[in-house]
């Protein structure tokens, strides 16, 4: 078993509190994603668990072993660098074999094994190959293999897919999980990309001005967002003031009453209602706003809305497309059961 | 007007250069390789002619050993110059960025010295009387104070002290440029700091340091002052044997010779360590 457990770990460079007092427990074989906007310390929180940084306070914990002192190279985590960091001096396979060259393997059972990781990121036949003549998603893949040529104890990976395109770095997020599935390494991802997050993640740790904000199962947090940037940083959503008395709450001068699935999460007073664009609906009754902008992206159709001076984004789908044009006045509900009410 | 003919810098310029290098270089050498072909007057100067007796001369066992001496003084300054430069360069280039500009400005202010002034301030600094032997003596490491100087490790010491900044600067702007992620890359894969440095970060700026050996050993081979303040007669290298020929012997033909002879065998030395870089890279 190979959990890492986080204990209060802080990192101060100077005045600024780079990462502050993080308490985390990442259960074996996750695949974690350390998602937050940039300068919000996500880096830094991985560097810490690579022994890349040495904490101010705090303990880091794999398999119960304290690691906090232990040196990088004697942690035998495996990492992926944002710039790749692979060596130019060498061939893919001496790259991918560096790691066991460093630990004593021999030539052979070296060679072997840079064989086998690059047929599994599915790159056989560039083992000879310099660094220089690989594409940018060849290279990707082969720093993931080399991350993974001593079967690491956790996987660490900052920012891996940011130097490709967006076709290739979706295809890229499918095939680092379904590889991280098929090996069941503890995995923990650096990504500023909500959805990149999503697609791979099984845990998400939401990073915020140094602090978690949230953790927990990517679907969880988009429903149960413990707080509005949460709600507003996973998925896109609105955020309109309101008043919060029981079950009751007030938002641009109407009465909603809450339903059952609706999540309080402030006490009464002023609070934030977070609706998500796919849970506004337009109806005979309800919140007055007209009609500012519509975009038809093909795949659904975002119609911009002014609420008394507040935007509001409603997403449906094209055969879902409500008869509305510029400058109408339509009646918006907000869908029962999927409305969160957050502390301001 | 096509594309071709709206660069910024206008060809021509390149000609100022060209013709400065004509005039200043391309035609001193050629004087030079007509005189060393020049038949010497005895006592006197020399007439123009053509005979290889000046470089018949250079063919005998004595002249190959101060050619060897000078290679290998030259060779072995440049070596321990760049072993020092080059973790010099890396730890520079990890400082802070006030750090580096005053170290960079020491170093700059250590290139306006002379040879001279090195010199013989080093062999006052290694002297019996005056020098770190009383030091060592007062400390009691030794029983009396003794002198340094004249002496191999007192040439190295000045060679190396004049080559030291120049090796810096060449390795400065590829070694800061070194992306830090390489090394802790190697790090993060179970190579202890030293170990990452000698497997990663050496080979990868295996150029520039190449390029500094080169500097660094075509420079040291020019120098005729050092070997004679600080070395001792054995340690004279080609160039003090230039000097001695042309100025005290006034045989210029003899030393032309010698001046030629010491301009093939560096570039032979540098054609030499390109080849080996390039055949490493190749292999590699």
């Amino acid at each position: 078993m190979t959990e890492l457990t986080l204990r209060g770990l802080t990192k101060r460079f100077g005045a600024t509190t780079a990462v502050e007092d993080v308490t985390l427990d990442i259960p074996n074989g996750r695949f974690v994603c350390l998602l937050g906007p940039s300068g919000c310390g996500k880096t830094t929180l991985l560097r810490l668990i690579a022994g890349l940084e040495e904490p101010s306070a705090g303990q880091i914990l794999v398999a119960g072993q304290d690691q906090t002192r232990v040196p990088t190279h004697r942690r035998d985590f495996g990492m992926v660098f944002q710039s790749l960091a692979l060596f130019p001096h060498l061939t893919v396979a001496e790259n991918i074999a560096y790691p066991l060259a460093i630990r004593g393997v021999d030539r052979a059972t070296r060679r072997r094994r840079a064989a086998e990781l690059l047929e599994l990121v599915r790159l056989p036949d560039v083992g000879d190959r310099r660094i220089h003549q690989l594409s940018g998603g060849q290279r990707q893949r082969v720093a993931i293999a080399r991350g993974l040529a001593i079967d690491p104890r956790v996987f660490l990976l900052d920012e891996p897919l940011s130097a490709l395109d967006a076709n290739l770095r979706e295809h890229m997020q499918v095939e680092l999980r379904q590889l991280q599935q098929r090996l069941g390494v503890t995995t923990l991802v650096v990504t500023h990309d909500q959805k990149e997050a999503l697609t791979m993640a099984d845990m998400l740790i939401v990073m915020d001005q140094g602090r978690v904000q949230q953790t927990g199962a990517p679907m969880e947090i988009y429903r149960d967002p413990a707080n509005a940037f949460v709600a507003g940083f996973i998925g896109s959503t609105n955020l309109l003031p309101c008043r919060l008395a029981g079950r009751q709450i007030r938002v641009a001068g109407t009465t909603l009453d809450l339903a059952e699935g609706d999540r309080v999460k402030s006490a009464d007073g002023d609070a934030v209602l977070s609706v998500r664009p796919e849970d506004v609906r337009f109806a005979e009754t309800g919140l007055p706003a007209r009609v500012t902008f519509i975009r038809d992206l093909g795949e659904s159709v975002q119609i911009v809305l002014d609420l008394e001076g507040r935007e509001v984004s409603a997403v449906f789908a094209p055969r879902d497309r409500p008869e509305v044009g510029l400058g109408d006045t339509v009646h918006l509900t907000f869908e029962p059961g999927r409305r969160v009410v957050l502390a301001p | 007007m096509s594309v071709r003919d709206q660069k910024a810098t206008p060809g021509w310029l390149g000609a100022i250069p060209a013709v400065w290098l004509a005039v200043l270089f391309l035609v001193p050498f050629a004087i030079m390789l007509s005189v060393s072909v020049a038949h010497r007057v005895p006592g006197g100067f020399f007439e123009p002619g053509f005979e290889l007796t000046s470089y018949a001369r250079l063919f005998t066992p004595f002249f190959g050993r101060i050619l060897l001496t000078s290679i290998l003084i030259a060779a072995g300054a440049a070596l321990i110059c760049v072993a020092l430069a080059f973790p010099f360069t890396v730890i520079l280039a990890g400082m802070r960025r006030r750090a580096q500009t005053l170290v960079l400005v020491i170093l700059l202010a250590v290139l306006s010295l002379s040879e001279v002034i090195i010199g013989f301030s080093l062999s006052t600094l290694l002297s019996r009387t005056a020098g770190v032997g009383n030091l060592f003596a007062w400390i009691g490491l030794i029983e009396t104070s003794q002198a340094y100087t004249p002496g191999l490790f007192a040439l190295m010491a000045g060679l190396c002290y004049l080559g030291f900044p120049y090796a810096v600067l060449v390795l400065y702007p590829p070694v800061s440029r070194l992306d830090p992620e390489l090394g802790e890359a190697a790090r993060s894969m179970g190579a202890s700091p030293l170990r990452a440095f000698l497997s990663v970060t050496v080979p990868v700026l295996r150029a520039p340091i190449l390029g500094a050996l080169i500097l660094v050993f075509v420079f040291t081979l020019g120098a005729y002052l050092l070997p004679q303040i600080l070395g001792r007669p054995r340690h004279w290298t080609l160039s003090v044997h230039i000097t001695d020929q042309a100025i005290f012997q006034s045989n210029l033909p003899f030393a032309a010779a010698m001046a030629i002879v010491l301009l093939i065998v560096a570039l032979a030395m540098v054609g030499l360590a390109l080849l080996l870089g390039r055949e490493r890279e190749g292999r590699a």
